[in-house]
């Protein structure tokens, strides 16, 4: 098991956000979280990122409860993510932003950079060829000096994700990679995903559009008002009544409406 | 006469720009204007006019003990002025400002004490040198500072562009939340940036010093508000904006000295702000939206 969900809730103020929500995900599958919307998927995110503090419960990474570190350090432990509302450094070029995110796994620190010897330089240099690379297989080559900001919105979500592969993570988050995507983007994208599963990295995805969730994750689990009302294979999640409920409601409340 | 004054023009235009580049550092990461700079500044000049003047020792000792001990008002001003506020949850976002202006307060009255009142003098042993290139003259001083700032200038911009913690210092001025998402420990970052702009800022008061060979207790308030005019005109938190606003005031004091009239010298850094605000209220080279930043 890569990473366990243990009870976990979130209060903010009186409201809560998630309520004794447990799942765990195993090494190497592309675990899907959904749910409609404000059913706690992103707060779940944010929990995993240690962004907030959970109320109660535990996350375990590996072995190791990782619920009350620094984000930084989630980082060095192997979890990185994007955002729902894409979060780049939009002044800095493409490579750039790539090679902040090699940050966590580069050693030398703030005072050899003042000094820059020459291990600082070639490590530099190497931060760079692995940018490019990651550039590559997210399939952004050739727009290494443009930028961010003058990326389209697709390119800004695959350049989202190369950045966040490049602090080497074991477990990646995607919170809506297809959010405003046409079908051949979404087309592209499914592959992407395979292609990180297939390198060993384990993929926990939130996401709306229902025809890539079913076809790419191998289990899925879903929220509703905070609270996880269904576990399970694409198959079982598409038959779960439940499950059909939340994001259709009720016959009467179809007839009444 | 006319190159004259503008050697005399860029002179000052380059320490300008290096003041202000200590107070873009920390607007650009932070989002707060740091009017303890000016004060930081001062002691700098101080510092200079200590070793070089009072123990006689040579001035290179006098920049590395101005760096060392800027840089450390610098580390006590992040962690006891600023730190304890930006982790107070649901403290007002003016509480920093507040601050720096109390840190600013105290320094004066601090150097006040330690060194007293009124002006001090700071020789430099080539004070009188100069060189004849024609008709022009340039004195040893101003080349001095000239090239100073120069290479500061050039290694900050390098550094910034081409270093890991260069670029992890821009991802957090960017976006603090994320960059700390992506593994940079921002704390440090925050700090070494408050580290970098005061120990420029201690560089530039023995800048300023040697170029007018006087040092005194207000002469950092005076110089903050001129850095914070040139941070406006150059786009706040915009490190080649300080560069150049530092340059175009320098150079428009200077020829307002020659051309206009002396006593609205010290106007221009205010005129300047008047009309970037109203022309161009994102400065030169500032971006027109400023969503990057919380």
């Amino acid at each position: 098991m890569v990473l366990e969900i243990k009870k976990v809730s979130k209060n903010f103020g009186g409201l809560s956000a998630l309520t004794d929500v447990s799942f765990s995900i195993n090494k190497g599958e592309i675990f899907g979280l959904i749910g409609p919307n404000g059913a706690g998927k992103t707060t779940m995110f944010n929990l995993v990122t240690s962004i907030f503090p959970t109320s109660s419960g535990d996350i375990i990474f590996k072995g190791e409860k990782i619920n009350e570190l620094k984000p930084h350090l989630i980082t060095e432990k192997g979890i990185c993510r994007t955002f729902q509302n894409i979060r780049l450094f939009p002044q800095m070029t493409t490579v750039e932003n790539v090679m902040v995110g090699v940050h966590s796994r580069s050693s030398s620190g703030v005072l050899k950079s003042v000094f820059r010897p020459k291990s600082q330089r070639q490590e530099e240099e190497g931060i760079k060829v692995k940018s490019q690379d990651l550039l590559k297989f997210v399939g952004l080559e050739g727009y290494e000096e443009v930028v961010a900001e003058n990326l389209s919105y697709g390119q800004q979500r695959r350049l989202e994700i190369a950045r966040a592969m490049a602090s080497d993570p074991e477990l990646l988050l995607l919170d809506e990679p297809a959010a405003g995507m046409n079908e051949t983007e979404t087309e592209d994208l499914f592959q992407l995903i395979k292609r990180i599963q297939q390198k060993g990295i384990t993929v926990l995805l939130i996401e709306h559009d229902m025809p890539l969730v079913m076809n790419l994750c191998d289990r899925i689990a879903v929220l509703n008002f905070g609270v996880k009302i269904a576990e399970g294979t694409p198959k079982e999640i598409q038959d779960n009544p439940e499950v059909i409920e939340a994001y259709l409601g009720r016959e009467e409340d179809e007839l009444d409406a | 006469m006319l190159i004259e004054q503008l050697i005399n023009g860029i002179t000052l235009g380059s320490i300008y720009a290096i003041v202000a580049l200590g107070f873009t550092l920390v607007f650009g990461v932070l989002g707060i204007v740091n009017m303890g700079h000016g004060e930081i500044f001062m002691f700098g000049a101080f510092i200079g006019v200590l070793v070089t003047t009072t123990f006689g020792l040579p001035l290179w000792l006098a920049f590395l003990a101005a760096i060392i001990v800027t840089a450390f008002m610098g580390y006590l001003l992040e962690r006891f002025a600023l730190r304890p506020l930006r982790n107070h949850q649901g403290s007002n976002h003016l509480a920093p400002l507040i601050s720096t202006i109390g840190v600013s307060i105290f320094l004066e009255n601090l150097s006040h004490h330690l060194f007293g009142p009124g002006n001090h003098p700071f020789r430099t042993p080539f004070a009188e040198m100069s060189i004849e290139i024609g008709s022009v003259t340039v004195y040893l001083v101003q080349i001095v500072i000239f090239v100073i700032s120069l290479i500061l200038m050039a290694a900050l911009s390098f550094w910034l562009g081409k270093t890991k913690a260069g670029k992890a210092l821009r991802a957090v001025a960017e976006n603090l939340e994320t960059a700390s998402l992506l593994g940079v420990d921002t704390k440090k970052y925050i700090t070494l940036t408050v580290i970098l702009a005061s120990a420029m800022g201690g560089i530039a008061g023995i800048l300023v010093g040697m170029a007018f060979n006087a040092v005194t207790p207000q002469m950092g308030l005076s110089m903050g508000l001129k850095g914070l005019a040139i941070i406006i005109l150059g786009g706040m938190g915009n490190v080649k904006g300080a560069m150049v606003g530092g340059l175009i005031l320098g150079l428009a004091e200077t020829f307002i000295v020659v051309y206009g009239d002396s006593g609205y010298r010290d106007a221009i850094a205010f005129i300047a702000i008047i009309v970037i605000l109203l022309v161009r209220p994102q400065g030169l080279f500032g971006q027109k939206t400023s969503d990057v930043r919380r």
